[in-house]
């Protein structure tokens, strides 16, 4: 601690509990918040390149700025795996022009990309991504009713997406928009029932005590594998990707809601996409995949050193990338479902069966408990 | 999450929230339905949206954690999110175009009048609590569950007869219109 001056060391110590709170939150907030773009950009570039490998071509291999090709070896190595291209995209996106289309209704069609983002970016607050770092948990805000909260947040993501379909002024942005918001009712009730049997199980809503009884008792996917699969079909329609994509179906749509949207607040859109594909992750690692616990080498309790603490968020982290290849996976090897099969699916397949399984899982915990 | 709870009881950044809340859900609450600006009935819902999140922002300063997700999970996130659907299929010229009635307006302030003197009647009967109870929200949830289970059985099944009897007046109503 001798590296900080005594001016600042003397301030810190000098906070209330409640200021400390504060800042360590605010140092979290940028954190993650940081992390979370870095995923979404390179993301990106993971779409782009497992997409290219499915079918059988190579992706991006040639964007670099000019004096990585003096760099031998390695600098040729990283522009074939496309390391700068996201720098590129990103650059793209901020210089194009920002064209409103005559006709819009202005308000709405400011607001609605922002209404996009800021739900995608507020569901991480909850999900703890680690154990303790020093003496700070590493999660934003350790809330008694995580769940709820991350399930009311998500579903607020839809009026991004409808409103943009709104104030386009536009045939296809407005089926886009209707399309959505069926979509998400359909999808958000069978994914609230899906982890009803988790919650009976565990007996709490605060997602760091679900890591807790996983870490003492083994992954829940084992107990509750159906809740896991609705769960996650269900968060494929909710984050709009394929095989559930209908918002945007461009063979259908042109480009579904943001068909009218250039520029930055196209990136807007696809940034909403790819962090509430992020969250959606961390979710389903958190809920059925044990969080940041491993259950050997001694991972599976909170850290009470540095290194545990960080190698606890590595294996967060690991976990969450392969969901999100999982993602990536599955966009570029089904095929996009029909709308009515996909409302065909969400009300007469999946609703019943997680109510079944909910049933079940009381049953269960009944007939356990009554041994 | 002792942390959070700490952060919000009493203070005076506690009482400026609560300010702050109140006044965006009465503000937002009269944009709904008055709104000077815009007769659409698309900026009547996002302005309900955004007195519900309001009011759970009181709920939260309440401590009342579960009451303000739930709030914000089936109204803002499904049930005005159904408005919205069926407001984009409707023909919102019309809806615009449409004028005050008096027998509405009337009819109106005639049933905000009732609810007001119903308010004022239990506020003035209510017994105030001079001090917060101690730790009742730790695990509030589980308390609000077990009391809807133990105490409030039957106006709990009541109301949730009542949804079923909607339920099955919709289906109804809809079956009827195809054939």
């Amino acid at each position: 601690m001798d590296f900080i001056p005594q001016s600042i060391q003397s301030w810190y110590f000098g906070l209330t509990p409640d200021g400390k709170m504060v800042l360590w939150s605010l140092v979290k907030i940028a954190i993650v918040i940081g992390v979370v773009q870095g995923i979404v950009m390179y993301s990106v570039l993971a779409e782009r390149k497992i997409s290219a490998w499915i079918q059988d071509r190579v992706g991006p291999n040639r964007t670099a700025p000019p004096f990585v090709k003096f760099i031998p070896v390695l600098g040729p190595f990283l522009t074939r795996l496309g390391i700068f291209q996201p720098l590129a995209d990103g650059l793209k996106f901020l210089i194009k022009e920002d064209f409103t289309p005559a006709g819009v209704k202005k308000i709405y069609f400011f607001l609605a990309p922002a209404l996009a983002v800021i739900p995608a970016m507020l569901t991480v607050a909850v999900i703890p991504f680690g154990s303790m770092i020093g003496d700070q948990k590493m999660v934003i805000a350790d809330l008694n009713v995580g769940i709820l909260y991350t399930f009311g947040i998500v579903s607020m993501g839809v009026y991004g997406i409808v409103l943009a379909g709104y104030a386009a002024n536009s045939k296809y942005p407005m089926f886009g928009g209707i399309r959505s918001s069926a979509q998400m009712i359909s999808y958000e009730i069978s994914m609230g029932m899906s982890i009803i049997p988790v919650l009976l199980i565990v007996g709490k809503l605060n997602l760091s005590q679900i890591i807790g009884w996983q870490a003492a008792n083994g992954w829940l996917v084992v107990y509750a594998p159906v809740s896991f699969i609705i769960f996650m079909v269900a968060s494929f329609a909710e984050t709009n990707r394929t095989p559930f994509d209908l918002p945007e179906a461009e063979t259908e749509l042109v480009g579904g809601y943001h068909t009218e949207y250039g520029s930055m607040k196209f990136a807007l859109f696809f940034l909403a996409e790819y962090s509430n594909m992020v969250s959606s992750s961390a979710m389903m690692v958190t809920l059925f995949f044990g969080g940041w616990t491993l259950p050997f080498w001694g991972l599976d309790h909170a850290a009470t050193s540095v290194g545990m603490g960080i190698a606890h968020v590595l294996v967060f982290l690991a976990k969450m990338l392969f969901f999100m290849v999982v993602f990536i996976w599955v966009r570029w090897m089904f095929p996009r479902f029909r709308y009515d099969q996909l409302m065909d699916l969400g009300w007469r397949r999946f609703l019943p069966l997680a109510l079944v399984n909910i049933l079940a899982t009381a049953v269960w915990l009944w007939l356990k408990s009554a041994n | 999450m002792e942390q959070i709870n700490n952060l919000i009881s009493g203070g005076a950044v506690t009482d400026l929230l609560f300010y702050v809340f109140a006044a965006l859900t009465l503000l937002c609450g009269l944009l709904v339905i008055a709104n000077p600006f815009s007769r659409n009935p698309v900026t009547s819902a996002m302005f309900l949206v955004l007195t519900i999140i309001s009011m759970s922002g009181l709920f939260l300063l309440l401590h009342a954690f579960f009451l303000a997700a739930v709030q914000i999970l089936v109204y803002a996130g499904a049930v005005i999110v159904l408005f919205i659907f069926v407001i984009m299929l409707l023909d919102l010229k019309e809806e615009q175009r449409r004028r005050i009635r008096f027998f509405g307006l009337f009819a109106g302030l005639l049933s905000v009048g009732i609810v007001f003197s119903i308010f004022i009647k239990c506020l003035s009967s209510a017994k105030l609590a001079t001090e917060a109870p101690a730790n009742a929200h730790d695990g509030e949830t589980y308390a609000l569950g077990k009391l809807l289970f133990t105490n409030y059985t039957l106006p709990f099944e009541i109301v949730s007869v009542l949804l079923l009897v909607a339920m099955i007046g919709v289906i109804l109503l809809s079956k009827k219109k195809l054939e």
